[in-house]
């Protein structure tokens, strides 16, 4: 068939170069045809090269958990935050003398945080390393990729930080150790009534990242019931660089709080530009502002603002503060964010369950999973909800001068 | 009639290899029968290689169509990618509300979902087609850049529907989708494309392209209606990365918006100007190894985007023609821009050449003149 095919095809090139055409008397001078043959060779040392760089197929006496995250990518802080959790807990299981005698070992996928290579990276892990279990992935998108493939191969997958609540209604081996955006923008409605007395909001969304889409809906709802009233609705894209057109709009409108639930990058910017138009109202927001980097970009304009997150590396209580210290220990100080305590929490949890188990099959794997409670985790008490949600507390951080500051935990 | 024995036994054997490796490795797993004289190394690697050996099929079809339109006529398009979302979106929608009903009224063995997947494919290169129409007629009815603008703007327009449309999932992603993979469909689509084009390209429809590419004005003088040429190849082209689209929905079962962004586009028109423009073996090549380069690469894990990246550039560097190409990518503007230095070179080759000889010829002249002193200053500063 190969060479058949070859043929046809060799003799469409050929008739293409019979015919008379302007680059015969171009002036562009022609590389000799034998550059094709060095550089071939050179592609395939690489690809060589490149293929026997890792092959270290985990063996037999070792669990096999896998990761994959966005390494690299506009958000690669929370996939090198969510890597060093899981490393993290991993080499302490593995101090401890492992699951039931056995060492763990993770295997490392990058997804640029692309969907399409969140599915090649879980389709790897699976056929090629047999993991048992995978951790993964960050943002909703990228996890919902992944899905079917750990479905249909009986991989339970745990996404550590997709709070999009459409990621476990993918199918019953798919967990999450985080609570879902319906919580947070909830929690964050109930803080801005309750606490900061707010009478009137307005709502900065990233209208293509389904993450913003859902918490600003929920915001909205909750926001309302609490007798709230929704002044203004702004929308921008990731990556823009002007907001100034929006938040002008909302400063007309003058509203008590400003509901900004989008990722770090461009929320660093929202405020700084939210500052110079002379905006004073909280900016409010949520999980995807926790990074090293939003402070970096934004400076002193986010002084003020709140956010809900998944745990506060300050809170006092001796779980949170030995995890903070171990990581601390690993990564050179730096203070784990919430990406990494999830990671952290998601890893222990699945050991948990196959410790009880004492087998990595995947049927019994998923039950013991779903049969999830009361685990003690960094970053809360965490139980399986019915669709294998974690039902856990939310807290509220205050950022001040590079600093989030306990405020209060808001429990389900 | 030996031809057409030739092209039957051609087709026996291809369809038989598809059906085969289908039957061996359905939808890439590895049969049980197969699994039991294989060892573990080997059947962890298959499932994998076959998983990216799919994805490289459909990246050939996706190659394949887009040469067409951009190595064969010489227009540049570069919202490939979008015609790509409405076949996959369009044939998903179908695919889950009517398509698995029907599947399963048949059946739902291997040859109901086959079914299911022909009429999808079907649907969603109509409808990728009809996209093509709308867009094509009224940017190809012009010459130059326009379609390039065109095509960018449409590629952003349908990433901005599908992240609102909420039947289809909106920007959180479409899921659920009947996963319908397997080698058999994947390649045989991807052979239907390069017969398709092949055919085309050494038709007299692919000779009025090929007219059109090369200088269109010409084609024009010589009667080839260029609009109504361009249309069609557009249409094809773009009714073909539909049908690449659709596999691509069937094949992880999940959609998303983001997939089918501008950059989705680009990286298939790096694979066919890496490839070649202008041939069908270099796409070919150029989709396989945009397709296998990023996964061969992942032992460098976070540098491996940078090692790809420098190895295009090389590669382009050393062959601005692509691997199998005839024709440089953008012949056009070089063309335009090294015309007037060829002039040059042109007159200076020949002053080098015969100088001699013209020297020999002017110092005789001018002797004669400077004897000749009836001979006036005006004649002379004429030389």
């Amino acid at each position: 068939m190969a060479s058949s095919l070859n043929g046809l095809n060799d003799s469409v090139s050929h008739a293409a170069t019979r015919l008379p055409r302007k680059s015969r008397t171009s002036p562009v001078k022609q590389p000799q045809r034998s550059y094709l043959f060095p550089l071939l060779l050179l592609l395939t040392i690489v690809l060589a090269l490149a293929c026997a760089h890792r092959e270290n197929i985990p063996d037999r006496s070792t669990i096999a958990i896998g990761f994959f995250g966005d390494l690299t990518g506009p958000t690669f802080n929370f996939g090198i935050s969510a890597k060093n959790g899981v490393l993290l807990a991993a080499d302490e299981i593995n101090q401890a003398g492992g699951i039931n005698g056995h060492q763990i070992d993770i295997v490392i996928e990058d997804d640029k945080g692309s969907p399409e290579e969140a599915a090649i990276a879980a389709g790897k892990l699976i056929d090629r390393y047999q993991v048992v279990a995978i951790v993964a992935a960050g943002a909703s998108g990228n996890s919902l990729a992944a899905a079917p493939k750990a479905q249909s191969a009986h991989v339970p997958l745990i996404a550590p930080s997709s709070t999009n609540p459409a990621v476990t209604q993918a199918g019953d081996y798919i967990f999450r150790a985080c609570f879902i955006d319906a919580f947070q923008g909830e929690v964050m409605a109930k803080f801005a009534s309750n606490s900061l007395k707010a009478k009137t909001a307005a709502i900065m969304v990233d209208y293509n990242s389904p993450y913003s889409r859902g918490l600003s809906d929920f915001f909205e709802v909750s926001f309302a019931k609490l007798s709230g009233r929704m002044v203004i609705k702004q929308s921008y894209q990731q990556g823009d660089a002007d907001f100034r057109g929006q938040l002008s709009a909302i400063k007309a409108a003058d509203p008590d709080v400003i509901y900004i639930p989008g990722y770090y990058g461009d929320v660093a910017i929202i405020a700084k530009q939210a500052r110079q138009l002379g905006l004073t109202a909280p900016l409010l927001g949520a999980d995807g502002w926790d990074a090293p980097e939003l402070w970096e970009l934004g400076g002193d304009a986010l002084n003020g603002s709140y956010i809900s997150n998944h745990y506060s590396a300050k809170d006092p209580a001796e779980t949170i503060q030995k995890f903070v210290h171990a990581y601390q220990q690993h990564y050179g100080n730096l203070t784990p964010d919430a990406h990494a305590a999830l990671a952290y929490d998601a890893l222990k949890f699945l050991a948990e369950a196959i410790q009880k188990t004492g087998t990595t099959e995947g049927l019994k794997l998923r039950e013991a999973l779903a049969q999830t409670k009361n685990f003690a985790g960094v970053t809360g008490v965490i139980s399986m909800d019915r669709d294998r949600n974690a039902v856990k507390p939310a807290v509220i951080l205050k950022l001040e001068d590079g600093a989030y500051v306990y405020q209060e935990t808001i429990q389900p | 009639m030996s031809r057409y024995l030739r092209f039957l036994i051609i087709a026996v054997v291809v369809l038989g290899l598809l059906f085969g490796l289908d039957y061996l490795f359905p939808g890439g797993a590895i049969h049980p029968e197969l699994r039991k004289h294989l060892s573990d190394n080997a059947a962890r690697l298959l499932p994998y290689i076959f998983r990216i050996a799919m994805l490289a099929g459909i990246a050939i079809t996706l190659a394949v169509s887009l040469n067409l339109i951009n190595g064969f006529t010489g227009q540049f398009s570069i919202g490939h990618a979008g015609f790509m979302a409405v076949g996959a979106y369009s044939s998903a929608y179908f695919s889950v509300n009517f398509g698995a009903n029907l599947a399963a009224r048949l059946g739902g063995g291997k040859p109901a979902w086959g079914l299911a997947l022909v009429l999808a494919t079907l649907i969603g290169a109509v409808c990728a087609g009809l996209a093509g129409l709308v867009v094509g007629v009224p940017s190809l009815r012009l010459k130059g850049d326009y379609l390039a603008i065109v095509t960018l703007g449409f590629g952003q327009i349908i990433v901005v529907f599908l992240n609102n449309i909420e039947a289809v999932g909106g920007a959180r992603g479409y899921s659920g989708i009947p996963i319908v993979k397997s080698f058999f469909w994947i390649f045989l689509i991807a052979i239907l494309t390069i017969v398709i084009v092949r055919n085309i390209v050494k038709s007299a429809f692919g000779r009025a392209l090929i007219s059109i590419r090369e200088d269109e004005l010409a084609a024009e003088a010589m009667g080839v209606n260029t609009t109504r040429y361009k249309v069609m190849a557009f249409v094809i082209s773009s009714a073909m990365a539909g049908a690449g689209g659709v596999l691509l929905a069937h094949f992880d079962g999940y959609l998303n918006p983001k997939s089918f962004e501008f950059i989705k586009s680009f990286e298939i028109l790096i694979m066919i100007i890496l490839g070649g423009l202008g041939s069908i073996v270099g796409s070919v090549l150029g989709a396989v190894l945009l397709t296998v380069l990023p996964e061969a690469l992942r032992g460098f894990a976070e540098y491996r985007m940078v090692i790809y990246s420098l190895l295009l550039i090389i590669l382009m560097i050393t062959r601005p023609q692509g691997l199998l190409g005839t024709t440089a990518a953008f012949k056009g503007w070089r063309g335009r821009k090294q015309k007037r230095p060829r002039s040059r070179t042109e007159t200076e080759e020949i002053t080098a050449e015969d100088s001699s000889a013209i020297d020999s010829v002017a110092k005789a002249t001018l002797g004669e003149r400077q004897r000749d002193s009836s001979l006036g200053q005006g004649e002379k500063s004429e030389h």
